[in-house]
């Protein structure tokens, strides 16, 4: 199990590596740095000064060396266009991002898995079949549209909820959280449906064909020639069969909400990593732009190492194979 | 007395878009306590859906439409659901095929045994581990007390099928439905097993409906039979009477189909005229069975003006061959010493021989196949076909002359044929890969007339793979191979997915092919009875060395090697019948 970790964490590192070269190119070579720095009149000496002063006529691998180096010890730079330090920046977002995608990852399971377990039993059921129609609907329509008609329905028409912001939060310590308030909680949930309706759908439709196929195997007919009760069977030794595979789409997933809740976040003006990109990319703003993707590589990396270790849990061939010769 | 199990006038029915099919019909049976019974048939006869229907788990849409079904003084067909799955386990049990996929891989063995006892009996769960150990015990495992909390995957296949028995014995059941339960198992497990079941239904009085299509377990174990086809009873009763001095027709005709482990035939009885639906008389003009085998005699006449001269060399031979197969690719620091799939392996074989390759699975009988059509490389050793030396798989070119030369058939018929092309496509690819013939009439007319050969319709070229059943498969997968123009072919297990009847048509039709076209066949199998029929020398191996060459006759009279001599006292065989009683 160590000797897995250990070879995981070092494919992680090569990983790690590549993306940080793709971002220092992005750094280093989109634009020159010192004119995106600089207003118009600036001299040409101070310009060459600042120049040599960040180290920018050094040789490629010098500057690539120094790029990881401050990466890894917390040394993100400046925004060109806040001039703020950027790893206070996403700090200050990300608790925002990291809520929004919680809560709605929290939705597309609890209403996800339970909803595929059903569709999965009932074949033929009224509500099975109504349920798999209406997530069809939640798969074909993209986010921000469902987004715009919930603002729609909820916030203009209805006037239920608030549709933009995080409304009042909570600091506790330099994590700003949105779950203390009745306020902040009212502002979540449509952003956070939002999100997790397409998730949902993903989710339960998973679900329902792995459970399909784990009831159709031997074993589960077999367990049914025993006379082991319906429940057990299905809860029991089906569920667990069903959720080796759905684990890795959920964790990977789970990446992807966080990654991509840009279009969320931008409909509904959400403070969160993903709309401070989507301004970075306005201003032109690189920096921002190449630590935003080296985080978000890095997460996708732990993510994907959390599902490999949730497979030990899960599944006793992996934990068995891996301590070595039980065949 | 009553029967444990009568079954009376039963009458099965799967509803289906072209109206009903009727699976069983009118069937009677009766089963006693402390009895293996036996239902053999081929596939398609209904062996399973009978025992579907006495447990209540008939696959949908399927449905009992009339009979009486009675378990003892219970009717089962007035049972409600609930009950009906109170009684599964507690009265009667089942018994699968796979033991690799008939337990819960995430659950331990003591969770499913314990699992299974508390939910029919009121014990604790102490109480209900001692009972599952005790049942491992009597099933054989050893060191039960440990091995209880391992999971599936640590059993072999043969202890994971204990298991399952012990899962099915565990409530105690008065019947036990075992649905070809050592189908997938070697013949030395296989006999273990059988033992087993024999000795449970003497012990403990159990019944056991024992379905299997293996006639030689069937005569070995059962005490009565039921032969089934098309969801009838051709013919019931006491096993030895029945098998021994079959009264019905079709019995006659199946047991004379059955490969023999201590005769040799020359050629199979035909049981079934092939379900030809279409007997139109459409035709490619000028094609014919007669076209097709001018055509490759010729090239075979060509052949052997070309090698007048290495007329006495063997036609392959394999010297000190060695593959290993390595778990994980050899590394820069450590060398992996890999697994051996072949040690050493030497045998040659002549022009026109038919060698029999025979071992249990795992003994490096499909590797030596791979490595000689070139899909696996050596790690040591050579072959040499026709006296020059064959290079290794990945070494082979596309244009080497053995690429074509050898052919091979493999053992699904369902799978090694592409579901996507018309069996003119299939056929075609061949010809135009080596550059057989050339223009597209002529190559229809070639297709048409080895389809012919192969005793197929010439309409079958228009149809897809999956129109046809299983022996129609395998005979467009030998008119694949033989259609190179192939001096050598390799047959991997080519009949062991299909029934009696089939494998006999199929056993047939090879042997013509090699008679008439002089061709060399390494022929793989685990069944000792087919290599007899088919084979004129036997290798055998065990876990990838050589044990024994052989001429056949020989072989079987006198195996010399003691591990030769056991796969064959344990091979099923239908002795039983032949001794005087």
């Amino acid at each position: 199990m160590l000797r897995f970790i250990s070879r995981r964490l070092l494919q992680s590192v090569f990983v790690m590596l590549a993306v940080s070269l793709l971002a220092f190119v992005l750094f280093r070579f989109v634009g020159d740095p010192i004119a995106q720095m600089v207003g118009q009149e600036t001299s040409i000496e101070d310009q060459e000064r600042l120049r040599d002063s960040m180290g920018l006529n050094d040789p490629v691998i010098t500057q690539y060396t120094r790029f990881v180096t401050n990466l890894v010890t917390g040394e993100f730079g400046y925004s060109y266009r806040t001039r703020q330090p950027i790893g206070e920046m996403i700090l200050d977002r990300m608790p925002a991002t990291l809520e929004l995608g919680a809560v709605s990852l929290l939705i597309s399971l609890i209403v996800g898995i339970p909803a595929g377990i059903y569709t999965a039993l009932r074949r033929d059921g009224f509500i099975a079949n109504s349920l798999l129609i209406v997530t069809l609907i939640g798969v074909s329509v993209p986010t921000f549209v469902i987004g715009i008609f919930l603002i729609y329905v909820f916030g203009v028409q209805l006037g239920w909820l608030p549709t933009f912001g995080r409304g009042d939060v909570v600091a506790l310590g330099w994590w700003k959280t949105g779950f203390l308030t009745l306020d902040s909680l009212r502002s979540l949930l449509l952003p956070a449906l939002t999100l997790g309706i397409y998730q949902l759908t993903l989710t339960m439709r998973l679900v329902r064909s792995e459970m399909q196929e784990v009831l159709k195997t031997d074993y589960i007919k077999f367990a049914t020639a025993r006379g082991i009760n319906k429940r057990t069977l299905h809860f029991n030794h089906a569920l667990r069969n069903t959720l080796v595979p759905v684990v890795t789409i959920i964790g990977l997933q789970f990446g992807g909400i966080i990654a991509f809740s840009i279009v969320t976040e931008s409909v509904y003006q959400w403070p969160g990593m993903g709309l401070l990109f989507l301004d970075s990319i306005r201003y032109v703003d690189i920096p921002v732009m190449s630590v935003y993707l080296v985080l978000i590589a890095l997460m996708f990396v732990i993510i994907n190492l959390i599902v490999d270790l949730l497979y030990f849990v899960i599944d006793p061939r992996v934990r068995l194979s891996s301590r070595g010769g039980s065949h | 007395m009553t029967a444990l199990l009568t079954i009376r006038d039963l009458s099965v029915r799967f509803p289906t878009r072209f109206g009903e099919f009727t699976a069983i019909e009118s069937l009677d049976l009766t089963v006693n306590a402390g009895e293996l019974h036996g239902l053999v048939g081929e596939s398609g006869a209904g062996k399973s859906t009978i025992g579907a229907a006495v447990i209540g788990l008939l696959q949908y849409p399927g449905y009992i439409a009339s009979g009486e079904l009675y378990l003892q003084d219970t009717n089962l067909r007035e049972l409600d659901d609930t009950d009906f799955h109170a009684l599964r386990g507690s009265r009667i049990s089942m018994i699968f095929q796979d033991p690799q996929t008939s337990l819960n891989p995430l659950m331990t063995i003591a969770d499913q045994l314990i699992g299974t006892i508390t939910q029919h009996s009121n014990v604790s769960d102490s109480e209900a581990r001692q009972r599952a150990i005790d049942l491992l015990n009597e099933t054989g495992i050893i060191d039960a007390e440990t091995r209880i909390d391992d999971y599936p995957h640590q059993f072999s296949g043969g202890m994971r099928q204990r298991v399952v028995i012990a899962l099915a014995l565990c409530t105690d059941p008065e019947l036990i439905i075992a649905d070809e339960p050592t189908t997938a198992l070697d013949v030395s497990v296989q006999k273990q097993i059988l033992a087993l079941l024999r000795e449970l239904a003497q012990t403990r009085q159990v019944g056991f409906i024992l379905i299997t299509h293996d006639i030689g377990v069937i005569a070995e174990i059962t005490d009565r039979v039921t032969v089934l086809r098309h969801g009838r009873v051709m013919e019931t009763g006491d096993t030895l009477s029945v098998l021994g001095n079959p009264q019905n027709e079709y019995t006659q005709a199946l047991m004379a189909a059955v490969p023999r482990l201590h005769t040799r035939l020359e050629r199979f009885v035909n049981i079934v005229t092939d379900d030809d639906d279409d007997s139109s008389s459409w035709s490619v003009e000028g094609a014919s069975s007669d076209y097709a085998a001018n055509w490759l005699n010729r090239d075979i006449t060509d052949n052997k003006r070309s090698n007048t001269s290495t007329a006495d060399t063997p036609v392959l031979s394999v010297n000190d061959l060695t593959v290993r197969f390595y778990k994980n690719r050899p590394g820069w620091f450590k060398r992996d010493p890999g697994f051996k799939a072949l040690s050493d392996i030497n045998f040659s074989m002549q022009r026109g021989e038919v060698l029999g390759i025979v071992g249990e699975s795992g003994s490096g009988k499909s590797t030596l196949a791979k490595a000689i059509v070139g899909l696996v490389d050596p790690s040591s050793g050579s072959i040499h076909f026709n006296g020059e030396p064959l290079p290794p798989g990945s070494k082979r070119s596309r244009h080497h002359a053995a690429r074509r030369e050898i052919q091979m058939i493999f053992q699904d018929p369902f799978s090694s044929l592409n579901n996507r092309h018309t069996v003119e496509h299939i056929l075609s690819e061949p010809v135009r890969f080596y550059q057989l013939a050339s223009g597209s009439a002529n190559i229809k007319k070639l297709i048409a007339s080895i389809l012919e050969l192969v005793e197929m319709s010439q309409t079958a070229l228009l149809k897809y793979p999956h129109q046809f059943s299983g022996g129609q498969r395998q005979r467009i997968a030998v008119a694949r191979a033989l259609i190179a123009r192939p001096s050598f072919l390799v047959c991997d297990e080519p009949t062991s997915a299909l029934d009696v009847s089939i494998q006999a048509q199929i056993l047939n039709l090879l042997k013509d092919l090699q008679q008439t076209f002089d061709l060399s066949i390494l022929f793989i199998s685990h069944n000792l009875a087919v290599v007899r029929q088919m084979a004129n020398s036997v290798v055998v191996l065990k876990e990838g060395e050589l044990v024994e060459t052989a001429e056949t006759e020989a072989f079987f009279k006198a195996p010399k090697a003691t591990y030769s001599q056991q796969l064959l006292a344990e091979t099923p065989s239908l002795d039983v019948l032949d001794r005087p009683t």
